[in-house]
């Protein structure tokens, strides 16, 4: 409609609406506002750094520590800086098999982030549905659910995953699967009190009286509005999920050396650490508190950069 | 009068608030702990005819929002029926509510709430039609904007958020949406009551020309009375969840019969006609948990006699189309009910 300004005109008075903010423009904004913090910046850019690293591990790193027929053992315990058989400096040292630690590294690496990377997204999946089935249904359905994510809630997700992967086995589906159960109830939780908010407002209602089905309110309506305090949750407990199965690799119930992921390479390097081989424990060491630590710190600057509090 | 679109009949709605383990635990000792019933709605009889805009008017709290949503099939009636051309707006299942029409659409009060925050506003629009296939859908992009143009916004504003609108314009989003899934009866719950005045008055004449346009029938909830007059052709005065005064709107504003409408009247301030006084009506509302015996209104009420306090009067006819719960039209406040047999 043009803007004549016809006596009965339903525009004049009508502020024109600001230019049309593009999904493009919100991302730009929240890279602007991202940007801010130096510190966030090198976090991102060092998990940049080891993704790449690691997940490009096969063309980058002269070793393939699973394959038995590479190894040497006489490259055994070699100090870092070394030369081994194969030539080449072993930057980080080899381990008690031959192995060169940098690649070993560097395919633990890649294990860990897969395992924690899925372990989040199903643990978030999950999460999410139980949140939001508490609370848009109410009543029982809320009272049940919401209990049981409390419970669990009030035991150490390291006892829960244990439990589970000294049940169902060693291997990546069981410990993922493990990971997912003790860590489910974090994002149920935080979706149950995000949705609790949201569903009383009167979009919810509109949808149902217009009518919409329930699932579609659900996950078209609600879900949307409860997602960013969710992304930030999701980050950490990526990071979380990382130093679990770590933690269980440590353990001896995670995943075996032939498969090795850091947790296990630390523990494997524990045995020589009094015998003056520091490097096979403290190297692996070293990558999963960097790694871990700079995941937090990218979740940190994204929980400041969308509160609203501190919207420009 | 034709037969009428909208029945309401009989409808109560009882909101209960169980307690929780621990309370009733303590209950077990104080002796508290009990279920709490708070009647919002008591017994109200309404019959909309087609093309009638029908006005609720009434206190914060008097249940007109209630009704409002018993009619827009969010609540099931504890009692009575809710019929639109004779076949129920709901269907309860234990403590779903399956809402069986697209023929009733409501419009909220406040537009910054009513709209989904995160959803473009063609979207918004689209996603009934598209989901019971009220439109083909090979032309939803097309009916939304022509949607949009006919609510006064301008077609491309489809690909917008509720955000990047003011008040007004979300309120005409608003109205689209209802209007999108081509309702028979509109609800419309305080629609422009948290509006500046002058988008006030724009919107109130964009409803005016849709209704004349498209031939709505409406129920206008509002506690605005110089609203409700400007646009009803009935207006029902409601009380504590109770129907009090039902005329036309033109015999109700000439000559209310009931206290309580007399005394909303005097409470309006006025320009210009030199009355320079409005009296606010005295004490507080009653609570619905507990609601007064005899006539809800007598505490208050200027007028009240002793039958008041014992009695609560029925709806009886005041005039040709006009009915009044109030015992002044029935035999007197002062005499003790003779209870017929």
């Amino acid at each position: 409609m043009p803007d004549t300004l016809t006596p009965d005109s339903e525009v004049i008075a009508t502020p024109s609406a600001p230019p049309a903010e593009t999904r493009a423009m919100r991302l730009r904004n929240f890279w602007f506002d991202y940007r801010q913090s130096w510190v966030a910046m090198v976090a991102l850019t060092v998990i940049g750094v080891l993704l790449v690293g690691s997940f490009g591990a096969p063309y980058l790193v002269p070793q393939d520590p699973y394959d038995l027929a590479n190894l040497d053992w006489m490259d055994a315990f070699l100090p870092p800086g070394s030369v081994g058989s194969g030539e080449y400096t072993h930057l980080l040292g080899t381990d008690n098999a031959g192995r060169d630690m940098l690649s070993a590294i560097l395919y633990g690496l890649r294990t860990s982030f897969m395992i924690g990377i899925s372990a989040g997204v199903l643990a978030l999946a999950v999460g999410i549905t139980v949140g939001l089935t508490a609370a848009y249904f109410g009543g029982r359905i809320e009272a049940l659910l919401m209990r049981i994510v409390d419970l669990q809630l009030s035991m150490p997700a390291i006892l829960l995953a244990l439990v589970m992967v000294a049940m169902l086995g060693q291997g990546v589906p069981q410990i993922v699967f493990a990971l997912v159960v003790a860590q489910y109830a974090y994002f149920a939780r935080t979706t149950h009190g995000a949705a609790s908010v949201e569903r009383r407002k009167d979009y919810i209602e509109a949808a149902r009286s217009t009518p919409l089905p329930t699932w579609r309110i659900m996950f078209r309506h609600l879900l949307p509005n409860v997602l960013p305090p969710l992304i930030v949750v999701a980050t950490v407990q990526v990071a979380s999920a990382i130093s679990l199965e770590a933690t269980l690799s440590f353990l001896g119930v995670g995943l075996p050396l032939t498969e090795p992921s850091l947790g296990s390479l630390i523990s494997n390097g524990f045995k020589y650490i009094h015998a003056g081989r520091y490097w096979l424990s403290i190297y692996p060491g070293v990558f999963l508190m960097i790694t871990v630590v700079a995941i937090n710190l990218v979740g940190d600057q994204v929980r400041t950069v969308i509160d609203p509090r501190n919207s420009r | 009068m034709t037969d009428p679109i909208l029945k309401i009949e009989n409808v109560s709605k009882r909101f209960t608030r169980w307690p929780g383990m621990a309370e009733r635990l303590v209950g077990k000792i104080t002796g508290g702990g009990k279920p709490v019933t708070v009647h919002a709605l008591s017994d109200v009889t309404l019959h909309v005819s087609q093309g009638e805009v029908l006005g609720i008017v009434g206190e914060s709290g008097c249940g007109k929002s209630t009704l409002g949503r018993v009619v827009a099939g969010i609540y099931a009636p504890s009692d009575g029926s809710v019929t639109l051309k004779g076949d129920p707006i709901v269907r309860e299942h234990g403590n779903r509510i399956d809402k069986l029409t697209t023929q009733v659409q409501m419009i909220h009060q406040d537009p910054f709430a009513s709209l989904n925050p995160r959803m473009k506003v063609g979207e918004t629009l689209a996603e009934g039609p598209r989901y019971h296939r009220i439109i083909p859908s090979g032309k939803v992009r097309e009916g939304m904007r022509e949607l949009l143009e006919k609510v006064g916004l301008e077609g491309a504003y489809a690909d917008r958020l509720p955000h990047q609108f003011s008040g007004g314009q979300r309120q005409r989003v608003a109205i689209a949406r209802a209007l999108a899934m081509k309702p028979e009866v509109l609800v419309l719950d305080e629609a422009v009551a948290s509006l500046d005045v002058s988008i006030q008055a724009q919107v109130l004449n964009l409803f005016m020309d849709l209704r004349r346009d498209l031939g709505l029938t409406a129920l206008f909830i509002s506690h605005d009375l110089s609203v409700v007059r400007h646009v009803c052709d009935r207006v029902a005065i409601m009380y504590l969840g109770r129907l009090v005064e039902l005329a036309p709107a033109d015999e109700l504003y000439a000559d209310p019969k009931h206290p309580y409408t007399a005394a909303l009247f005097a409470s309006v301030p006025t320009v210009g006609t030199g009355k320079r006084k409005f009296e606010a009506i005295k004490g507080e509302i009653p609570s619905p948990i507990n609601p007064p015996p005899g006539c809800a209104f007598h505490p208050r009420c200027p007028l009240a006699g002793p039958r008041c306090r014992v009695e609560a009067p029925r709806l009886t006819g005041a005039g040709p189309a006009r009915t009044v719960a109030c015992h002044l039209n029935d035999g007197g406040v002062d005499t003790k009910a003779e209870t017929a047999a």
